[in-house]
């Protein structure tokens, strides 16, 4: 099922939520919200799902506007942050919940309802689980049991909302591998919301980007990391260094001194220089690139983070360098980025 | 008035440390003080009630509960334990789903309505009943005229009562309810029940125990409730005397074992409420704090 998100506004009390927000879904396609908490990702989440009504705007299912239709109507599965089993039922009757509460000849037998909740146990792997209570399940547990219970009613477009954001780290991975094959076996239109970079770029088919109520980039994985769209998007996304530079006849300028990069089309003026930290050239000589004194060094993990004092006005920069490259041991670096871009100056 | 609704007090032994436990003098000390207020202010006057009551032998006890103005007061104590009790609940149930499950103008006011009743004294609530549906009262004469008695009757007495009673249900519910939040009912629904079923197969069952808790709560209140419907009742013998009036009018008479044998009655009842409480808590005790969040 195709989802077509179309110029939605929300207000709560007039508080703006969502800005003109539009976005196409495909069918089959497993899509991530990403961003900050309040830039709208959950929001936009519950419009789909019909929790919230838009404020303007209309959201299609396919062809049918969907925007007046009650949750019930829009037959999704949403999958909530906190999970939200009915503490009170088993597993078996929070999974059979869906099909349990349907009318008329829609509704299976109560034998047939059972069948469909073993299958689904089956499915998320928690067979044999069928009598226990949601409060003697671990986290993962419940949540695998939320995604078999929004499955049972064989929802045309599958929410998830954080579906593992109160999960510990090592968990949370493995789920992730586990949802990506549910998804390829299953090939549900999926839709989940996170706050965590690395979880959407791995999972995701494409990812939105959101801030502040506006969806700043929809691509791949791919496309959001190696070319960022804006300011924001480049620092949300992976590690960033910024240094304040000038564009003088397509030459770009630190103080002084050009440092090698030229960037043809850009205004002249004042600008922005966005690059990663780990994606740079260490010179020796400087003619045409950025040097500064080693301020700080630290070693992360399998890398050092040196960061760095750049020209008279004392900017800070971070670059990171293999653990055992001889230039850590310097007290003046000069480098070069590889890979880089320019913002105006905000 | 003590606050009945003062949540059962739940002692945390394990996240006591050493160095904030009191010596062992203190601590007898501390409970022996307990002890001691409870046996002379609550235990004795139970003690004595029993006592008095079966003072003439148990022949004399029985005999006075059986005389027709003590049944009378007896089955009008139920029956208006049986409209009031109902009442409130429902009423509880949505005065605690309007304020925990959603946002409107006067919330606020309505919280603080409800506490009316534990604030006003009783005799005042009585008092009320008068004023509007009494002879002199504003809707005295209309009432008169369509032949319909309200004050000095049964509709008065659990008018009152409900007056007095309806905030134990809610008061109950509201935190649960608030605790517990929009997430299983925004489940229920997303999965396709409508708005009764998710009521009756989600809400409900998540405040069940609250729920009775505040039923046991309003129906002890409502049966023990002397101000208010000693206003409005007009203690006519056998017509409109609940348990409680008839308790004070045998002891205006001097039938001491007449009127403690009514009140053992009522003290029968305080203790029956008390052990449903306790067993409840003893057998759902994790359920109830597990639902309850406190």
């Amino acid at each position: 099922m195709e989802v077509r998100v179309a110029n939605v506004r929300k207000e709560f009390d007039r508080f703006p939520a969502l800005h003109d927000v539009s976005l196409d879904i495909k069918s089959g396609e497993l899509i991530a919200l990403l961003g900050p908490s309040g830039s709208g990702k959950t929001t936009l989440l519950r419009l789909i799902a019909g929790l919230e009504r838009p404020t303007r705007g209309k959201i299609f299912f396919g062809q049918e506007d969907a925007s007046h239709r009650s949750i019930q109507e829009r037959n999704v599965g949403f999958v909530f942050q906190h999970y939200a089993l009915f503490r009170h039922m088993t597993v078996a009757d929070n999974i059979g919940f869906g099909l349990k509460v349907r009318h008329g000849p829609s509704r299976p037998p109560a034998a047939e309802i059972r069948r469909r909740a073993s299958e689904l146990l089956d499915l998320v792997q928690l067979s044999g689980l069928e009598k226990r209570y949601p409060a003697q399940l671990s986290g993962g547990q419940r949540q695998r049991v939320a995604l078999a219970r929004a499955m049972a009613i064989e929802p045309k477009v599958l929410l998830l909302d954080e579906p593992f954001g109160a999960l510990d780290a090592q968990v949370r991975r493995e789920l992730r591998r586990w949802l990506r094959e549910i998804h390829d076996r299953t090939g549900h239109t999926t839709v989940f919301v996170t706050h965590d970079q690395e979880e959407a770029l791995e999972l995701a088919d494409r990812v939105v980007v959101m801030s502040q109520g506006r969806i700043e980039q929809v691509g791949s994985a791919d496309e959001i990391y190696d070319t960022p769209n804006s300011p924001f998007v480049y620092s949300f996304i992976g590690e960033s260094s910024t240094l304040p530079v000038k564009v003088e006849d397509g030459e770009i300028w630190i103080a002084d001194r050009p440092i090698g990069l030229s960037a043809p089309h850009a205004p002249s003026g004042e600008a922005v220089l966005y690059f990663r930290p780990h994606d740079v050239e260490l010179l020796d000589g400087c003619s045409g690139c950025i040097a500064g004194t080693v301020a700080a060094s630290r070693r992360v993990a399998g890398t050092r983070r040196v960061e760095l004092e750049i020209g008279g006005e004392r900017q800070r920069v971070e670059i990171e360098l293999p653990v055992d490259h001889p230039a850590a041991q310097k007290s003046r670096v000069a480098f070069r980025p590889r890979r880089w871009k320019l913002f105006p100056a905000a | 008035m003590a606050d009945p609704v003062i949540k059962s007090y739940e002692p945390h032994h394990e996240s006591r440390s050493a160095a904030v436990t009191e010596s062992r003098p203190v601590q007898l000390l501390l409970m022996a003080v307990a002890f001691a207020f409870l046996a002379i202010f609550l235990l004795l006057p139970l003690i004595i009630v029993f006592h008095e009551a079966l003072a003439k032998g148990f022949g004399a006890y029985t005999e006075s509960l059986s005389n027709p103005d003590t049944r009378s007061a007896i089955r009008l104590t139920l029956l208006v334990a049986a409209i009031a009790v109902p009442l409130n609940v429902v009423f509880g149930i949505s005065a605690a789903w309007a304020i925990a499950k959603f946002e409107f103008k006067g919330k606020a006011f309505l919280t603080t309505l409800i506490d009316l009743p534990f604030s006003v004294s009783p005799v005042i609530s009585g008092l009320v009943y008068v004023l509007l549906f009494g002879a002199q009262g504003l809707f005295g004469e209309w009432l008169r005229a369509h032949g319909i008695q309200i004050l000095f009757a049964v509709p008065g007495i659990v008018l009152a009562t409900v007056f007095v009673t309806f905030p134990f249900v809610a008061r109950e519910l509201i935190p649960l309810m608030q605790e517990q939040g929009n997430g299983d009912e925004e489940a229920a629904l997303s999965l396709g029940a409508n708005g009764w079923q998710t009521f009756w197969y989600v809400t409900l069952p998540n405040v069940k125990w609250g729920l009775l808790y505040g039923v046991l709560l309003c129906n002890a209140r409502s049966m023990g409730e002397f101000g208010a419907v000693s206003v409005v009742s007009g203690h006519i013998r056998g017509l409109t005397n609940t348990m409680p009036l008839h308790v004070e009018i045998l002891y205006n008479e001097y039938n001491a074992v007449g009127a403690f044998a009514v009140a053992s009655l009522l003290a029968g009842l305080a203790l029956v409420t008390l052990v449903l409480k306790t067993l409840l808590e003893m057998r759902y005790g994790a359920e109830i704090a597990a639902t309850r969040g406190h």
